[in-house]
Order: structure tokens, then C-alpha cells, then sequence
């Protein structure tokens, strides 16, 4: 399958911001190196929706997602052609500071990390980046509430961070995450460390959360995909040259599961390869 | 045939071998036990081995600096040679004075250092070598400390003063606290910056707001370290800090006296009175260095409450 072939079946590309499009995303090339990792990926984020990104190990799917809020920057050899448009404002223009982006998209990370300090500093922890003049622990209490874990933590805010459970560690870093209320949150296999209570509870809380935020999930776990996601974007490796991982097709879940267009993405979604 | 029919003859079931049973008890005779139990053995010996001199020294620190400790030791002036009566407490002043200078010296610089070391260029060519260059200076003799700080110091003031020494006792400190908290630092989970820069965090921010906090305890064990090292140093001060009868005041550029120097001249003294104060300054020296490290641990541990 050509790139062109899946490019075209995303529709036609938006330059401008239309009406609901919060992420418009074009990767041309992305380099670590010489290593070419992701080519011809384009796709746009809507507001207000859960899209995943699915795909084999090594496909690029958080390499991807780290495009969208300039984490890539930290990686040596890092290189990019195409655009991220925020907005409508690329955020890899020369002029934009990538520190000022990552503050306005959370992020959760494949490992739950929070911070080797008090529950109530790890969320308070972005405020106090922002320098933010409001009531602090009012905006904590509404965040831990938010990444439903409130009623668990509130007689202990004082403790360690990193003296709950796993799945608790990672509900505090989604609170850490949206305590200043970005507009977008990325998750990179925000439940791939956690057991399948934890997960389902991180499921039910990415619907509430999808009211207030544009929420990108990156899932090696198609049910999940299937279960939370809105749109659905597959990712496949092509080996014929490196392993230069691109978008195969990108719409939303119901179609790319039940009435996938590309032969690979109906294999992937049958199960017929992992 | 079923198990039930009470009139078939019984079937004698195979009996198991009684060999082929796990054996699942210990055996106290086997080699691997007996290995285990006399490896044992000498890991105990060789602690209790270890541990003796420092022990035996504690205690003799104790008993004898102990007799002849009183509270008036530590207001008065050292007597003057053969006379009775007469205290430590400058040397007490001194020594804290300098140490406090050097620390004030060390502590700023050393965790500076390491920040470059183990953060912003942790494979730059430049770490390497201040790696490289910090392992050196631990290993230098005290003298050379000494040595160093009276040519830079005393030569160019034209005079011995705790400020030399505080620069003497510095250099000692600076190689030690350079390397345990470059080592903290580094040790610090990759992950917790990526959190911190994803959420939008500058490389300064991250640092003091995760990286530095983080590495806190670790890098209070190198700073105590550092701090006992300087505190009973004696070498560099002979060099810069010499010995006083009276006591420190401000400018402090007079020679100024320390407990380390005070041990090293009342102990080579025939009068029973200087040398009992030079064990009492023993263990008054090992207690400042402990209480600091309680100090240290209490304010640092108050103030993050991770508990
Ligand atoms: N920091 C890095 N340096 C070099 N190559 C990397 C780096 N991170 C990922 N890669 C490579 O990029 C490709 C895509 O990786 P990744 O985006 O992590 O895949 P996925 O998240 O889909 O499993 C892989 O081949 C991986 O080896
Ligand atoms: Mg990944």
C-alpha cells in the first residue's frame, strides 16, 4: 500500500483550523538519526473526542504522540519535517517556545511517575510552574476529584506520591496532568503497567474527562481502543525499508473496526497479526 | 474394576519408591549447609574484627574525655603550660567558625558542580574530567590542602586567619560533596524529569523544583561527610589557622584555634591537665559532628514531608 493511498483516505487535509479541529498534524519525515521512524501521518484531532493511536510495538505510535507537545525536542538526533498545528499555529515555528506548549497539553506517561513528594505538591506541582495566584487547594481537590481518586488520597495528602498503588500513581498523574486545565491530554499506554481493575477505572474516568479535554490515547489493547475511543488511528511498521512505521488509516473507531478499508488494518483489528 | 467392590480382592497399589520422594528438609550435615553456616561465621568475625578499633577508640573517647568534661570547660580560655584549670571553649568556636566558613564555601560550589556534572552534560568531555579531577582530590593528602590555602590565603593577607582555614578546610570538602551529589543526582529517575518537562517545565525548573529536592537525602549524606571530614582535619589548619589562647572575634583575621589543632598540641604536652583536655576535646569534637548530622537530618526531614 502507497502512502498517497493512505493519506487520501483521511479526507481531504486541513490547513486551517475548521470548526472542531483542535490538532492538525502532518509528519512528512521524522528522524532519530539517521533512522527514518515515521513518515506520511496525517491527521487531525477533533475537540472534545477520544482518538487512539493503535498499532504493533515499534510503529511509532508514541513517537507520534510525543510530535504533538514537542517532547521530542529532548531526544538527540531528533528531526522533523511537516507541522503540528495548534490552533491553527504551528508549534514547531521558530518563534514558538516548546516549554509554552507542553503547558497548554498534559501529558500521561506508560509508567505512572509522580514525583518523589507530597500527593498535594505533585498535583500542585503545574500551578506552581504557572505561578498560579488563585486557590491552590481548591484547584487540587477539583483535579483529584476529577482523576476520581479524591476520596482515596484526601486523609493523606500529605504523604508520598509514590506510596500509593500503581493504579492510584497513575490517577495522580492524570490529577497532576489537568490541575491547569490544559486543553489536550495525551496518554502513551497511561494502563499498560496497571491490572484490568485499575484499567477499567482509568476507562470510566477518560469519559468524564472527555468533556472537558481532547484526550489522545496511545493503546496496544485494541478492546480498549474499541471501548473509549471516537476516532482511531492505526499505525503499521513497513519493513521493506528500515522500519519506518506510518499511518495506515485513521476514522473513526466503528469504521476502522467493522469496516476497515485497508486490507492490513482488517487483518490487525481480526487479530490475524499483533 | 471399581474401587467400591468390597468383594475384589485389593489391588496392591504400586508402592511409590521411597527414593524418588523430595526431599524437601534441610540437612544440616549436607556440604551446601555446612558452607552456608561457616561463610556465616566469618562474615561475623570479620565484622566484629572490623569494628573493634572503632569501638575501642569510641570508648576511650568516652571514658577518658569524659572525666574530666565540666560546662566551665567550654567558656574558658586553654591554660597556659603546667597550669591547672582553664577550657576548650575557643577551640569549640573556632572549629565551628571554620567549618561553617568552609561549608558556606563547599556546600554552594559542590552542588553547582554536580548539577553540570550530573545533569546538563552528564557524557560532555568537561564532566569526565571534573569527575576525574573531584576523585583525585579526595584521595589528596590533607596537607596539600593546607599547603594550598597558605600560599592563596595566608601569603597574600600577610596573616594566619579562619578564613584560610575555612579555605583550606573547602578545598577538602568541595571533591566530596561534588561527587555524592553528582552520583544523587544522576540517580534520580529519568522518568520524574520527563514528567516535570512534560509539564512544561524549564531545565532550571526542573532541577531545583524535582531533580535537586529528590537527590536531597542523598546529598545531605555527602555534605555530612564532608562536614566530619573538615571538622576533625588537623593538617590543612597548622597551615593557615595555626593556634590562638584567646578567643575568635570578628574580622576573624587573627590566628584563630580549632579543636583538631588544640588535640594536636595538648596531647604531645607532660602535663596531665592539657592532656586530659585534648581527650575531652576528642569527644567534644565527636559529638559536634554527630549533633550536626541530627540537626541536619531533622531540619531537612521537616521540611519535606514525603513520610
Ligand atoms: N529515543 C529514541 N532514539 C532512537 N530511536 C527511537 C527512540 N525512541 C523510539 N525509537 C524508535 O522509533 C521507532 C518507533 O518507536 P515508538 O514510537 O516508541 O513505537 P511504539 O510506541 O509504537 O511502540 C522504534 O523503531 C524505536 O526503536
Ligand atoms: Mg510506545
Amino acid at each position: 500500500m502507497s502512502a498517497d493511498a493512505s493519506l487520501n483516505q483521511i479526507g481531504a487535509p486541513a490547513v486551517t483550523s475548521s470548526n472542531g479541529t483542535v490538532i492538525d498534524c502532518l509528519i512528512n519525515t521524522l528522524h532519530y538519526g539517521d533512522f527514518l521512524a515515521l513518515r506520511d501521518t496525517q491527521l487531525s484531532i477533533q475537540k472534545g473526542t477520544i482518538t487512539a493511536f493503535i498499532g504493533p510495538s515499534g510503529c511509532g505510535k508514541s513517537t507520534a504522540l510525543r510530535c504533538l507537545n514537542r517532547m521530542n525536542d529532548l531526544i538527540r538526533g531528533f528531526r522533523f519535517v511537516g507541522h503540528v498545528l495548534l490552533d491553527g499555529q504551528d508549534i514547531y515555528d521558530h518563534q514558538v517556545d516548546p516549554v509554552a506548549v507542553r503547558r497548554n497539553i498534559g501529558m500521561v506517561f506508560q509508567l505512572p511517575n509522580p514525583f518523589a513528594m507530597s500527593i498535594f505538591k505533585n498535583v500542585a506541582f503545574g500551578l506552581r510552574l504557572n505561578r498560579y495566584k488563585g486557590d491552590v487547594e481548591a484547584r487540587v481537590e477539583q483535579a483529584l476529584r476529577s482523576a476520581a481518586i479524591w476520596d482515596e488520597v484526601k486523609d493523606k495528602l500529605k504523604n508520598s506520591g509514590l506510596s500509593l498503588s500503581g493504579g492510584q500513581q497513575q490517577r495522580l498523574c492524570i490529577a497532576r496532568a489537568i490541575a491547569t486545565d490544559p486543553e489536550i491530554l495525551l496518554m502513551d499506554e497511561p494502563c499498560s503497567a496497571l491490572d484490568p481493575i485499575a484499567t477499567r477505572k482509568i476507562e470510566e474516568l477518560m469519559f468524564e474527562l472527555k468533556k472537558r479535554f481532547t484526550i489522545v490515547i496511545v493503546t496496544h489493547n485494541m478492546d480498549q481502543a474499541r471501548r473509549v475511543a471516537d476516532k482511531t488511528a492505526f499505525f503499521y511498521v513497513d519493513t521493506r525499508q528500515g522500519r519506518t512505521g506510518y499511518l495506515v488509516e485513521y476514522g473513526d473507531t466503528s469504521q476502522i473496526f467493522e469496516n476497515p478499508r485497508d486490507s492490513l488494518t482488517k487483518e490487525y483489528v481480526a487479530g490475524e497479526f499483533s | 474394576m471399581s474401587l467400591s467392590d468390597p468383594v475384589a480382592a485389593p489391588v496392591p497399589e504400586p508402592a511409590r519408591p521411597r527414593v524418588a520422594r523430595l526431599e524437601l528438609r534441610r540437612s544440616l550435615r549436607s556440604w551446601r549447609s555446612l558452607f552456608s553456616a561457616a561463610m556465616s561465621a566469618l562474615a561475623l568475625a570479620m565484622t566484629i574484627l572490623a569494628l573493634t578499633p572503632l569501638f575501642s577508640v569510641l570508648w576511650m573517647v568516652i571514658v577518658r574525655g569524659g572525666a574530666k568534661l565540666r560546662p566551665s570547660l567550654f567558656i574558658e580560655l586553654p591554660p597556659a603550660a603546667g597550669m591547672p584549670g582553664g577550657g576548650i571553649g575557643n577551640a569549640v568556636v573556632g572549629t565551628i567558625l571554620m567549618v561553617a566558613i568552609a561549608s558556606a564555601i563547599a556546600v554552594p560550589l559542590g552542588i553547582l558542580a554536580a548539577v553540570f556534572i550530573g545533569e546538563f552534560a552528564p557524557e560532555s568531555r568537561a564532566s569526565t574530567a571534573a569527575r576525574f579531577a573531584a576523585k583525585i582530590l579526595t584521595g589528596m593528602p590533607s596537607i596539600l590542602a593546607g599547603v594550598f590555602a597558605y600560599t592563596v590565603v595566608v601569603l597574600a593577607t600577610g596573616t594566619f586567619s579562619a578564613w584560610a582555614g575555612g579555605f583550606a578546610l573547602a578545598i577538602l570538602m568541595v571533591p566530596i560533596v561534588v561527587l555524592t551529589a553528582a552520583d544523587a543526582i544522576q540517580g534520580v529517575p529519568r522518568k520524574m524529569r520527563e514528567a516535570a518537562i512534560g509539564m512544561g517545565a524549564t531545565r532550571s525548573q526542573v532541577v531545583c523544583h524535582v531533580v535537586l529536592p529528590t537527590a536531597r537525602p542523598a546529598i545531605l549524606t555527602g555534605v555530612m561527610l564532608a562536614v566530619a571530614r573538615a571538622a576533625g582535619e588537623t593538617a590543612p589548619l597548622l597551615f593557615t589557622a595555626l593556634f590562638f589562647d584567646y578567643w575568635p572575634h570578628p574580622p576573624f583575621t587573627e590566628p584563630t584555634s580549632s579543636l583538631a589543632v588544640l588535640i594536636y598540641n595538648f596531647s604531645g604536652v607532660p602535663y596531665p591537665n592539657m592532656v586530659g583536655m585534648a581527650w575531652t576535646a576528642a569527644l567534644v569534637l565527636v559529638v559536634l559532628v554527630l549533633a550536626t548530622n541530627i540537626i541536619a537530618q531533622v531540619v531537612t526531614g521537616r521540611s519535606e514531608h514525603s513520610r
